[in-house]
Parts: C-alpha cells; sequence; structure tokens
C-alpha cells in the first residue's frame, strides 16, 4: 500500500434517484471521487445517507425502477460504466470489479456447496473446465484461511459460521483477480475478534494482489484502521473528503466533528457524549442549501441559501462547508469546540 | 434519597443471582442419540448492587442475553437461584412473577419488533401502567405526557402509531414504556445496537440522565465494549456460556486480567489512525455450546493454554478489589 499509483476507478458527479409513489429521492446528488490502485477509500456515514447507493451504483445493481442513475459517469479503464451495454458490465462485475455484502447467508445460494459456487464464478469469467475450476476453488479458500479447504468447499452455507461464510465470499469476489474490491459493510454482522480477523485478511490480499478497495462501512474505527482517505457521506452529498489521518486529527466539516464527538471511546471516560441534535432531512425533500444547516451549530443564513461546493484546504482535506470559504474566514475567526 | 455518589461506598444489593443455569435441549436427529442441550448459561453467579450499571459483554452465543431473560423468567431457568427483594424469582408462579415484573423492566434491540404496531404510542403505555397498576386511570394522561417529555419526544406523539417514528424516537416509547410502571431494574439487551452513532449518542445520554433522576438500576446487554465503557460502573465478560471476567470498568478496561478480555479489547477497531495497536488475533471461532471444550472453555483459542487449561475448569476467583477472573494463570500473566 506504499507506492500509490494510477487511478483506476473514477466517479464523478454521480447521481442516482429513486422514483416513487411519494416522489423523488434523491439518495445519491452528485458525487464525486477517485479510487487509485493499492489505495483503499472509506466511505462512512449513517443509514440513509446513500453509501451503499453509491456501491451499488457503481455496479450498476440499482434496481431499476424504481431506481435510476440519472447522472454523471463511472470511468473505469477508459470506459463509462454508466453507459455501456449490460452485456458488457456483466464482463466486468464479479471479474475486474466485484462487491463484497455485509450479510454473507442471504448473498450465498443456501443450497448448492460453497466450492461449486465460488467455481461457478470463476467459470463464468474464465476459461477453465469444472475441475480446474473446483481446484482453483479450493486454493481460494486456503487463500482466506478456511482450515481443511478441501471439506469445506463441499459444504452448504448454513454448516459454516458467520465468519467463515464471509471468507467465503471474500474467496469467491476475489476468485477473478479483480482491480477493484468494493467491500460493503463486510464485517458488520461478525463479532469483533471474527471482524479482526477479516479486516486483517482484507488487507493483506489487497497487498498481495494490488487492489483498490472501496470499503463502505458506519463504523469509524473501521475506517481508522483500514483506508488510506475517507469520504464522509451526509444526506446523498459528500461533505468531506480526506486522507485518514486528517479525518480524525483534523475534521473539518461540522458533521464530521460532530460525529466523532459521539463516539464513545474504548479507551476514555466521558461523562457525558455531544449529540447531534435533530435528525437527517428526507431524501424526497432535501433543503437548497447545506444539508446540515438545520442540526448545525455554526449555521449562518448563507448555509440555509445556497449549498457549498466542495472546498480543497491547505491539508489535503476537501470539505463542502462554508465556514471554509475565504468570504467566511475573513469575516470571522475560525470557531469551534467540540467537546 | 440516595446520591449515586454514594453506591460505590454503601452497597445494597439489589440481585442475586447464583448458580444460574440455562439448557436448551436440541432437535434429535434419531430417538437413539443421548439428549443433548446447549448450554447457553451454565453455572453463572454475581450480584447487581443498587443504582449501578452492571453490563455484560461478550460475542455472540455466550449467553449475554440469555443471561437477561432468565433473570426475567422470559425462559425458565434449567437451574440456580435469582434472589430480588427477598424472593427466589426461579420458584415464583406466574402470577406472583407477574405482580413483580413491574419493578422489573427490559429494553430491546429492536425497537420495531418490540412495540405493538397496531396500538397508539397511549395505547401502549397505558396497557403497562394499567397491568401493573402503577398509575391510577384517570391520571395516566397527564403520566403519559409527563413520560414522553422526559424521553424527549412531544405530547402529540401520543395518538400516533410505532411506525411513524424513527428508530431512535422508538428507542425513545420503549424506554417511555419502560418507565411507566416506575421499575427499579431496568434490563438494556442491545439498547442502543440497531441505531446509529450520532442516536445513540441521544439514547446514552438519556439513560445515564434517567438512571440519576430515578436511582435506577441496569443491567447493560451489550457487544459494544466502547458503549460499555461509557455507560458502566462495572463490567462482566462473558464467553460460552461462563463468566470469565467480572471487575469494575476502569480495572477492567486499564488492566484486565483474563487473556479473552485481553484479546477481546485489542480486536476492537480504535477511531484514531495514529493508534497502532498491538492486536492479540484469536484464531478459529467460538467453539459450539452444545459440546463446550472441557477444562477452561477459552482452551481452544487462547495463546497461553496449556494441560492444566484443558483438564481443570478454572473458578472465578477474585484477584484485585472487586475484580475477579477465571483463569489459571491470570497472576503469571498479566500482573
Amino acid at each position: 500500500m506504499t507506492e500509490l499509483q494510477e487511478t483506476i476507478l473514477e466517479v464523478k458527479d454521480l447521481k442516482t434517484y429513486f422514483y416513487t409513489k411519494r416522489g423523488v429521492s434523491k439518495a445519491v446528488d452528485g458525487i464525486d471521487f477517485a479510487l487509485k490502485k493499492g489505495e483503499t477509500l472509506g466511505i462512512v456515514g449513517e443509514s440513509g445517507c446513500g453509501k451503499s447507493i453509491t456501491s451499488l451504483s457503481i455496479l450498476r445493481l440499482i434496481p431499476t425502477p424504481p431506481g435510476k442513475i440519472e447522472g454523471g459517469e463511472v470511468l473505469f479503464k477508459g470506459k463509462n460504466l454508466v453507459e455501456i451495454p449490460d452485456s458488457e458490465m456483466r464482463k466486468i462485475r464479479g471479474n475486474e470489479i466485484s462487491m463484497i455484502f455485509q450479510e454473507p447467508m442471504t448473498s450465498l445460494n443456501p443450497v448448492i456447496p460453497v466450492g461449486e459456487q465460488i467455481a461457478e464464478a470463476i467459470r463464468l469469467h474464465q476459461k477453465m473446465n469444472k475441475k480446474e475450476a473446483r481446484a482453483k476453488a479450493v486454493d481460494m479458500l486456503k487463500l482466506v484461511g478456511i482450515p481443511s479447504p478441501e471439506k469445506r468447499a463441499k459444504q452448504q452455507p448454513f454448516q459454516l459460521s458467520g465468519g467463515m461464510r464471509q471468507r467465503v465470499m471474500i474467496a469467491m469476489a476475489l476468485s477473478c483477480n479483480p482491480e477493484v474490491l468494493i467491500a460493503d459493510e463486510p464485517t458488520t454482522a461478525l463479532d469483533v475478534t471474527i471482524q479482526a480477523q477479516i479486516l486483517e485478511l482484507i488487507k493483506d490480499l489487497q497487498t498481495k494482489l494490488g487492489m483498490g478497495v472501496i470499503m463502505i462501512t458506519h463504523d469509524l474505527g473501521v475506517i481508522a484502521e483500514t483506508c488510506n482517505t475517507v469520504a464522509v457521506m451526509y444526506a446523498g452529498n459528500i461533505v468531506e473528503h480526506s486522507p485518514t489521518q486528517n479525518i480524525f486529527d483534523a475534521p473539518k466539516h461540522p458533521y464530521t466533528r460532530g460525529l466523532l464527538a459521539s463516539l464513545p471511546k474504548i479507551d476514555e471516560d466521558k461523562d457525558e457524549l455531544y449529540t447531534i441534535e435533530g435528525s437527517v432531512p428526507s431524501s424526497y425533500n432535501m433543503p437548497p442549501g447545506c444539508r446540515f444547516a438545520s442540526r448545525c451549530p455554526f449555521a449562518e443564513d448563507i448555509c440555509e441559501k445556497k449549498k457549498p461546493e466542495l472546498l480543497e484546504q491547505q491539508d489535503g482535506s476537501k470539505v463542502r462547508c462554508w465556514m471554509y470559504s475565504e468570504e467566511w474566514t475573513a469575516a470571522k475567526p475560525q470557531q469551534g469546540v467540540f467537546s | 434519597m440516595k446520591v449515586s455518589k454514594e453506591k460505590s461506598a454503601e452497597k445494597s444489593v439489589l440481585l442475586e443471582v447464583s448458580g444460574l443455569k440455562q439448557y436448551f435441549p436440541v432437535k434429535k436427529d434419531s430417538i437413539f442419540q443421548p439428549k443433548a442441550f446447549v448450554k447457553a448459561v451454565d453455572d453463572i453467579s454475581f450480584v447487581v448492587n443498587e443504582g449501578e450499571t452492571l453490563s455484560i459483554v461478550g460475542e455472540s452465543g455466550c449467553g449475554k442475553s440469555t443471561t437477561g431473560r432468565s433473570i426475567l423468567k422470559l425462559d425458565e431457568p434449567t437451574e440456580g437461584k435469582v434472589l430480588y427483594a427477598g424472593k427466589n424469582l426461579v420458584d415464583l408462579t406466574k402470577k406472583e412473577m407477574r405482580e413483580l415484573r413491574g419493578d422489573l423492566q427490559v429494553i430491546f434491540q429492536d425497537p420495531f419488533a418490540s412495540l405493538n404496531p397496531r396500538q397508539t404510542i397511549k395505547k401502549i403505555l397505558g396497557e403497562a401502567m394499567t397491568i401493573q397498576k402503577s398509575v391510577a386511570k384517570p391520571l395516566q394522561h397527564d403520566r403519559m405526557i409527563e413520560l414522553l417529555n422526559l424521553v424527549g419526544l412531544p405530547g402529540e406523539a401520543l395518538d400516533r402509531y410505532p411506525h411513524e417514528f424513527s428508530g431512535g424516537q422508538r428507542q425513545r416509547i420503549g424506554i417511555a414504556r419502560a418507565l411507566a410502571v416506575d421499575p427499579k431494574l431496568i434490563i438494556c439487551d442491545e439498547a442502543v445496537s440497531a441505531l446509529d452513532v450520532s442516536i445513540q449518542a441521544q439514547i446514552l445520554n438519556l439513560l445515564k440522565k434517567l438512571q440519576k433522576q430515578f436511582q435506577l438500576t441496569f443491567l447493560f446487554i451489550s457487544h459494544d465494549l466502547s458503549v460499555v465503557r461509557y455507560i458502566s460502573d462495572r463490567v462482566m465478560v462473558m464467553y460460552l456460556g461462563k463468566i470469565v471476567e467480572i471487575s469494575d470498568k476502569k480495572d477492567l478496561f486499564d488492566a484486565p486480567l483474563h487473556p479473552y478480555t485481553k484479546a477481546l479489547l485489542s480486536s476492537i477497531p480504535v477511531p484514531n489512525p495514529s493508534i497502532k495497536s498491538k492486536r492479540i488475533l484469536l484464531k478459529g471461532d467460538v467453539p459450539s455450546p452444545i459440546n463446550p471444550p472441557t477444562g477452561c472453555r477459552f482452551h481452544t483459542r487462547c495463546p497461553f493454554a496449556t494441560e492444566r487449561c484443558k483438564a481443570e475448569e478454572p473458578v472465578l476467583r477474585e484477584l484485585r478489589v472487586n475484580h475477579s477472573v477465571s483463569c489459571h494463570y491470570a497472576e503469571e500473566l498479566f500482573s
């Protein structure tokens, strides 16, 4: 992970809307990011912020209707994934870009042995006969650290523990040597000791295979452990996009700061937690200005009227907040003390 | 009225659990097979002091939720005693138990599953009050408004249904319902686990505030150690149906004595990239509670296990003040 090379995946102004009876839900509303080879990009945010929809949009897995990628580009190897035909997309999905989901039990077929399922994925994308594919599946199971892989390959998903199932999912996702791995809450359903094993495994394989990883999670601890850069999402937008160290040492957006302050810490005693007042605006009816304005302790008139741009800072962070604009800093000194 | 500061000095025991066992029979494949049991909770003893928050932590299947359920007799315990107010809850009849349920309340993880979707909030709260006779009918309405305000909801919420609320708000309703019967002990079973961080912080602060205000005692069951550190006075760590360590919070987090506690604490991803913690990676999974390992149940995953650990089951012993551990080698390992 030391040498960061060329960009392999670039998302530009991606918009995914859902057209429902209640109206238009702007789940993802214009986000940009780039993923470099060997890099881990974290996308963090609370429920409904659009982080999972982002990953599903990249792989074109949005159920249409009601969902629709309304605009923007997803550039991968010179192709815009939003526009290519389905047949071409199928060749990329699970092959060059693959994905791990949160709940392995629902993403594995319950009545087919796991080895068989991995072999199927391999045969779909690579020229191999059944026997070779099965052997490769066992190799993959060994790679992800499953003990006695030959035996396990013949077992059904229900015979494996949660941690093991997640390893199978990872084996399947990596079986075609993807260049990009999207991990959507890969450890959320797992216990901490198992989570530690799985995160270690993903990191390990990433260094070995040199792929780019998009890590989607709500857990800032996981972010701190695994990511190079972090995009914090709030209500369909990226509100802060920074190197991981900056997010924790010098968080900028009031939402990021609030989020960090409201975390109970394992290595610190606190009498009271900071709380972000109010709740997220409805995705059907987004305010015209900054989407965090109604909950922001620093909000001014301009925040409610005009949406801020993602502003580049000196330390490499990008933040979508008026407080970091030149007009604001000229008018008043930097503020903000969070407990 | 007792001040919460005093609680560590003068400890009056509110609830005493001794030798509690909870076995669940396993479905047999054939009638010739010997009867098998999941030993979800296997002979545990502890006390809950008045006004404190005792947390139970552990991974899935360690028996933490089952312990809570057994105390309330939501599952009939297989063996053991649960002493509350001079009575052994295990021996009580359903009717006698119902009278005591006003004192012992529970808040569940999923606030949507634990609120009747067809009842308005008024009905939900009213039913609790009527059954426990905690508030007379004519006074109920005012008390409900008071309760809702207490948990940070507007009075208009009374005529609405659970689905009209967000997850955090529903959890507030769950808390209001628990408070409606003036309980002494509230068992919070993963009460904040389903909530987003910012909402979780609100609910945790609320629980703390209410505890001070009403001198409540919490038995807080959670898998999240950061949350436990924030809310508890004492912490109990369970593994495969056994207590492995029980201690004052500070002592447990700063100087854990059991190798499992140590590994558990080191497994947690810390939201600070500058701290590169030395992680103790445990090998393998938790063994099956149907056929738990002999001796120390942790020996299959313990980096320090010896022959003695395989053969002899360690007992929970007090090594430091208010700090007990069940490990043969706790002294040598971490002192």
